[in-house]
């Protein structure tokens, strides 16, 4: 990969840093009138997420990571990897392991798209979106006309989650959960 | 937006225009003479931190008028100003354009105490439309890494020193005693300075001295009668009680580092030191900056008419 110095910084651009890709966020530069100039970078890692602040000496470089951001599609699952498909119509698959899956398994499901970050032709990284819609496969039997706000209960959904959901959800209902808090949002 | 269209808009512009005027009125009142040196100069500057960029005739884009300025000087100029383009290669950012716009005046028989009093009342003039008289704030460099830094900055280790630097930088930059300093300063101390408050910080250490004279302070240490005006995490303007002795510079200079990797002398400003320039303060202010705080701006491009992407 090519190197990119500190002025060729930017938001998106992915570099390698202590053998680790990540993802730069933010790149400002200081200089103190008569000193010595400095970047002052916000990178994300793409495996951990983990934001880091890193200075530089302006002009210093860092190595290009081989790192890409694609949508793709949810397949199925051999016991081992978890099967993705480019939605750019290349078709082009490729396996995530469990711990490039994360906790993202949670989340999973056919036909739903995924952001997935392939590093070094690999999958890194599996993003969900934002929003899922899943079936709810256990839970108390539904409170007939409860709609009030007050009570909830531990719901458990199709790929395994438990999440806390009013008294009137009952078995089989499609539930519209948010990922990022892992919270119920509405029946779907 | 396409690239022939302005990076600022015309309220930009005219605070530009008022701005100047105010300049010029200001330093009128005063009985400072306007003047007008070269921006192409025979002669680099050997600042180890600053690249000036050359032109293929090998004549230098001037990174501050300050050598042409005290040639004046020496040649009985009197008090002195000039607002003129200046230029530094690679200097680009939010607060950094690498062609910048800089007001610079010296003041004959005064020191940098007199001269931040002066800086003061033309910022405030500036600053008028979005504030009133601002208040002020004086500290030393050793009283600032006290009060913000919790370092007594004269005789703390290097060990400690470094170890205070990879902490805020988040790596080891590996680098001297005045290069961690910069990163103490600029990343935790001028963070930490009050808000909408002038804040003079002078005394720096003696390696910082840059073309100031160097004296003692009450405990005996050497630091330099060099002062810095800080502005909402901003640098705002750089000042000198000026060396006048002309061997000490060209030691100075020699000693910048340059010199050694082929940059040559100004041999025409030593000269005109030898010949002897009057005890001076001097200051350099980034007018693009000034115009940012005024107009509630928070990149440079957004008061200047074309930007370096523009331009």
């Amino acid at each position: 990969m090519a190197n990119y110095s500190t002025n060729e910084f930017k938001q998106g651009l992915k570099v390698m840093l202590d053998n680790e890709p990540c993802s730069i966020i933010e790149n400002e530069y200081v200089k103190p009138g008569k000193g010595q100039a400095f970047n002052r970078v916000k990178l994300r890692n793409l495996r951990s997420g983990r934001v880091l602040d890193k200075t530089f000496k302006s002009g210093e470089s860092l190595e290009g990571a081989d790192a890409i951001e694609v949508d793709m599609e949810y397949l199925y699952t051999d016991g081992e990897f978890w099967h993705f498909m480019a939605t750019d119509g290349s078709f082009e698959q490729h396996g995530a392991s469990a711990e490039a899956l994360g906790d993202t398994v949670k989340w999973l499901k056919e036909q739903e798209i995924y952001v997935i970050t392939l590093f070094n032709g690999g999958i890194l990284t599996v993003a969900p979106p934002n929003f899922v819609e899943l079936e709810v496969t256990e839970t108390d039997p539904g409170v007939k006309g409860d709609t009030a706000n007050g009570g909830s209960k531990p719901a458990t959904l199709a790929t395994g989650a438990v999440v806390k959901v009013p008294l009137f959800i009952n078995i089989g209902e499609k539930l519209r959960i948010d990922t990022r808090t892992g919270d119920y949002v509405s029946r779907a | 937006m396409s690239l022939w269209q302005p990076s600022c808009d015309r309220d930009a512009l005219r605070a530009r225009s008022l701005f100047y005027q105010q300049i010029r009125a200001f330093f009128a009142q005063r009985d400072v003479l306007e003047v007008d040196t070269p921006i192409l100069a025979a002669a680099p500057v050997t600042d180890p931190n600053i690249e000036p960029m050359q032109t293929t005739e090998g004549r230098w884009l001037h990174t501050s008028p300050e050598y042409a300025m005290k040639r004046l000087l020496c040649a009985g100029s009197g008090d002195i100003w000039q607002l003129c383009k200046v230029f530094r290669a690679g200097e680009a950012g939010s607060k950094h354009n690498p062609e910048f716009s800089m007001l610079e005046w010296y003041r004959v028989g005064w020191d940098h105490h007199q001269l931040m009093d002066e800086v003061r009342d033309l910022v405030r003039v500036l600053f008028q439309p979005r504030w009133q008289n601002i208040p002020e704030m004086r500290l030393s460099y050793a009283q600032a890494f006290t009060q913000y830094a919790g370092l007594d900055v004269h005789h703390v280790h290097d060990d400690v020193l470094h170890a205070k630097g990879i902490e805020l930088a988040g790596q080891d930059l590996e680098l001297n005693r005045d290069g961690w300093l910069d990163i103490i300063m600029s990343h935790l101390i001028e963070p930490s300075l009050p808000t909408n408050t002038l804040v003079f910080i002078d005394a720096f250490p003696a390696s910082q001295a840059a073309l100031a004279k160097i004296t003692y302070d009450e405990n005996g240490i050497a630091v330099a009668q060099r002062f810095e005006l800080f502005f909402n995490g901003t640098e705002l303007a750089n000042g000198y009680h000026e060396l006048t002795d002309a061997a000490e510079q060209r030691r100075r200079f020699n000693n910048d580092g340059r010199v050694a990797g082929g940059r040559k002398v100004d041999e025409r400003l030593l000269e005109a030191l030898e010949s002897g320039l009057p005890e001076c303060a001097g200051v350099a202010m980034g007018i693009d900056r000034l115009l940012m705080h005024s107009t509630g701006a928070t990149s440079i491009c957004e008061v200047l008419a074309f930007d370096w992407h523009r331009s």
